[in-house]
């Protein structure tokens, strides 16, 4: 399961994808609109993304995971538009035979995630203010490119 | 050679479309899209230095060569999750 979606995702859905018999672990990460960070108050987030290129960037990841340790299912889901506090921006989960896979992996699958996959964040403050949020990764510039990337 | 860049987030909202069309050298690169954008619109360097340019969905280098059927995309730096 490696969706794109524009409403509510479904948890226990995500859950079930990564379901196996060969599986002594499963995971489950998701991530939700957090409403302070230290005093600005947030009243929701909104996403817009580059379809063609976020899904590809899905698949890969996904693809890169299972070659990079013993899985069983990888899911990644990521919701667009609108998300008001406390709702589910994202999920991934991961299946595994046992936890350490699945630990390491689903953190790899966010980071990398956040870092590299064609999708973009507005954010909207108490204030009415809406900013679309770029991030300095390094404060070096171009953050790390993805791979695989045209030389 | 006319390319049209897809603009998104801060990028599409600065220039107020979802597309934007540059005139480019003949056998063009990445480079002269990067030029040619920051020629167009100064006030968006700052975010045009930190983007990558995909050029059929991929992140491509300065130096890749862009045809005219290619699709070509200004990634501003990305927030997902």
């Amino acid at each position: 399961m490696l969706e794109l979606v524009e409403a509510t995702i479904d948890l226990a859905q995500v859950l079930a994808a990564v379901q196996d018999p060969r599986a002594g672990a499963s995971l489950l990460f998701v991530g939700t609109t957090r409403e302070y960070t230290g005093d600005q108050r947030t009243t929701e987030l909104h996403y817009e993304c580059y379809p063609a290129m976020a899904r590809q960037q899905l698949q890969h990841l996904a693809e890169q995971a299972r070659r990079q340790w013993p899985l069983t299912a990888v899911a990644l889901v990521h919701r667009l538009g609108p998300v008001p506090i406390g709702e589910a921006s994202v999920a991934i989960a991961v299946s595994a035979p046992h936890r350490a896979a699945a630990f390491s992996a689903g953190q790899w699958l966010l980071d990398t995630l956040k870092q590299q996959v064609a999708i973009w964040k507005r954010e909207q403050f108490a204030d009415g203010t809406q900013v679309w949020q770029h991030p300095d990764s390094s404060g070096a510039g171009i953050s790390a490119t993805p791979s695989p990337a045209h030389d | 050679m006319t390319v049209h860049v897809l603009l998104f987030a801060a990028a599409k909202a600065a220039i107020g479309q979802a597309t934007v069309a540059v005139e480019l050298p003949a056998a063009p690169r990445v480079a002269d899209i990067r030029a040619e954008l920051q020629r167009r619109f100064p006030a968006l360097q700052p975010l045009l230095a930190r983007s990558w340019i995909a050029v059929n969905q991929q992140v491509a280098a300065v130096d890749y060569p862009v045809a005219a059927s290619d699709e070509v995309a200004w990634i501003p730096p990305v927030s997902g999750g």
